[in-house]
């Protein structure tokens, strides 16, 4: 029999069983040499911020030398290890660069770059206001983005189906798609009372345009015979348009999701920047203000770590729903 | 009009069929595929669909699948016209269109699920994917499978709907030849055991000696049948048997194939 033939390809791929000395040393030793270049470079350094740099370092070599320690019990740690291993040691040498062109040859104009060890004391004398920060633009992210996905799928949806809806759709779409939402600023600011929620409605817009064009085009171009398939199996609409041109178009609007995403994180900065006073935008704006280059820097990685960190939640979602796709593209 | 002992007797009645579509050199033409064809099939039956491609064997059977619509003619299942696609006559392509989306299992279930009886049913679906031998890859995805295997499946996931007629469009035209045959002994023992009536279109000779019990051989453009050759060869048929290569050979002298000398 052919199924006795074939066996299942199995795509788990063998954690290495161990992890070379060079990885595993590459870490601490990274951190150790910032801690000495540091302490060489930043003679007449304030203590204080001297103080927070040097233990950041201290608690990288600590936690390094127990990962190292405890990889012979867990194989995802050996694993997590050395795919990480390596970019965490370039960071820290990247860390040490800058280092050496701020504080060390003072190469760069003061006071717009600071030192990274100037950077992460900002960020910890002022981290109650940068959270409340983080947490305001969260609130507004996820609110736009909710509203725009949803808005762009239904819209989407509706003109990858339905032909009459494309004809009086798509031109809607093709005119007023295009406009950058943060040019609607002026006009928004005026429409609603609430710089909140005019900044929402506003990354809702920016939102809908890539998640509608990629959802209709992927719904429109579902390939004939599924539905076919799917029409002499017995099915009626609902089950053409929900389990079998959505699940075909995924592929689609995932990537409208994921520019959709990008689009959210420009208009969130500009209409904080302009309207809501609260937020990373803001809180960028704010500190130029005050010349305080430090807190600049401090809010720009926080800004990097989240929405990276949002990124990698939307990939993580888009492994799982489609993970039928794994061994038909390249993964 | 159609005698109603010859109704009683078919489950498809195709009646003076005409179709035409556009021309695709001139747009404000129309070409005729079909012209005229008239033939039915009694319940249990296994037809094969031969001639040239082109001849509008595949229209015909998206016709009966209630995909298109006819220009003129009748189509009868029993007592009733087909109007729309429905799950009593499924259709099998020569793509097998599992939905790649949805594992091995799921693809079986799906006219189940579109007909909102998988709860009451959902023990059929253990027996056909045992039926077809797909047990072990019940939630291994399409992409996974051999040609034949996926052939299989959609062959399942035709059948759990229990048609009244089985349409299949060329089904084992992109497999290599050692799997076409044993998936035609693959075909012919799901057809024994369910004793679906079966339309099967091929451009194989072999193929429809082998399986059916009626061969219709259509003409090319505008697609006519031009006649119609039972089979009478006992089952199970052997492919070299001296019947089997003389039917073989008439056929192709028909189809003027048979070589010069």
């Amino acid at each position: 029999m052919e199924a006795q033939e074939e066996l299942i390809p199995t795509a788990i791929v063998e954690p290495p069983s161990v992890l070379r000395w060079r990885t595993i040393l590459a870490v601490p030793i990274a951190a150790a040499f910032a801690l000495a270049l540091h302490a060489l470079i930043a003679k007449n350094e304030p203590l204080l911020e001297a103080h927070s740099y040097r233990l950041l370092f201290i608690e990288v070599i600590a936690v390094a030398i127990v990962l190292a320690l405890l990889r012979r019990f867990s194989p995802r740690l050996r694993q997590w290890m050395a795919n990480m291993w390596p970019i965490f040691t370039v960071a820290i040498v990247t860390l040490c660069v800058w280092d050496l062109i701020t504080l060390g040859f003072r190469l760069l104009p003061l006071p717009y770059f600071p030192g990274p060890s100037a950077v992460l004391r900002s960020m910890i004398n002022d981290r109650v206001l940068l959270l409340d920060s983080t947490w305001h633009s969260l609130v507004l992210l996820l609110s736009g983005y909710a509203l725009g996905v949803i808005a762009g799928l239904i819209s989407g949806i509706c003109i990858g189906w339905s032909s009459p809806v494309r004809y009086w759709g798509m031109p809607i779409l093709k005119v007023v798609g295009p406009i950058p939402a943060t040019a609607w600023i002026p006009l928004a600011m005026v429409l609603s009372p609430s710089a909140v929620f005019s900044s929402a409605a506003l990354i809702a817009l920016a939102v809908w345009f890539p998640v509608t064009m990629l959802t209709s085009s992927g719904i429109s171009n579902t390939r004939a015979s599924y539905l076919d398939v799917a029409r002499t199996l017995g099915a009626g609409r609902a089950y053409l348009i929900f389990r079998v041109a959505i699940p075909a178009a995924l592929p689609n609007i995932f990537i409208g999701l994921f520019m959709g995403l990008g689009a959210s994180f420009l208009t969130l900065v500009v209409a904080e920047s302009v309207g809501v006073k609260s937020g990373l935008g803001w809180y960028v704006s704010w500190a130029q203000g005050w010349a305080e280059y430090g807190k600049v820097f401090a809010a720009l990685i926080i800004m990097a770590a989240f929405f990276s960190t949002i990124m990698t939640v939307l990939f993580k979602v888009r492994d799982r729903v489609l993970v039928w796709q794994k061994g038909i593209i390249k993964w | 009009m159609v005698a109603v002992s010859e109704i009683e007797a078919s489950s498809l009645i195709v009646r003076a069929v005409k179709k035409t579509f556009p021309a695709p050199e001139n747009p404000l033409s129309r070409r005729q595929v079909l012209d005229g064809v008239s033939f039915s099939l009694a319940a249990g039956e296994l037809v094969s669909l031969i001639g040239p491609s082109g001849c509008g064997k595949s229209t015909l059977l998206r016709l009966i699948a209630g995909l298109d619509e006819t220009d003129s003619g009748e189509l009868l299942i029993g007592f009733e016209p087909i109007t729309a696609p429905n799950a009593e006559r499924g259709l099998v392509f020569q793509d097998p269109n599992l939905f790649p989306w949805l594992t091995v299992r799921r693809n079986i279930q799906a006219g189940l699920v579109a007909r909102g009886v998988l709860r009451e049913k959902k023990e059929e679906v253990n027996e056909f994917m045992r039926l077809v031998g797909l047990e072990i890859f019940a939630n291994v995805y399409p992409h996974h499978l051999s040609g034949g295997m996926a052939q299989r499946a959609a062959l399942a996931r035709a059948l759990i709907n229990h048609p009244k007629v089985l349409l299949l469009d060329e089904p084992l035209g992109a497999l290599d030849a050692f799997t076409r045959m044993r998936m035609q002994d693959e075909v012919l023992r799901l057809w024994q055991a369910r004793r679906t009536t079966m339309l099967l279109v091929t451009h194989d000779i072999d193929e429809a000696i082998y399986m059916s019990d009626r061969i219709m051989i259509m003409t090319p453009r505008p697609g006519r049948i031009e006649r119609t050759i039972p089979i009478t060869l006992a089952r199970p048929r052997q492919r070299s048997s001296e019947d089997f290569l003389r039917l073989r050979s008439d056929i192709l002298n028909f189809l003027h194939f048979a070589g010069k000398g």
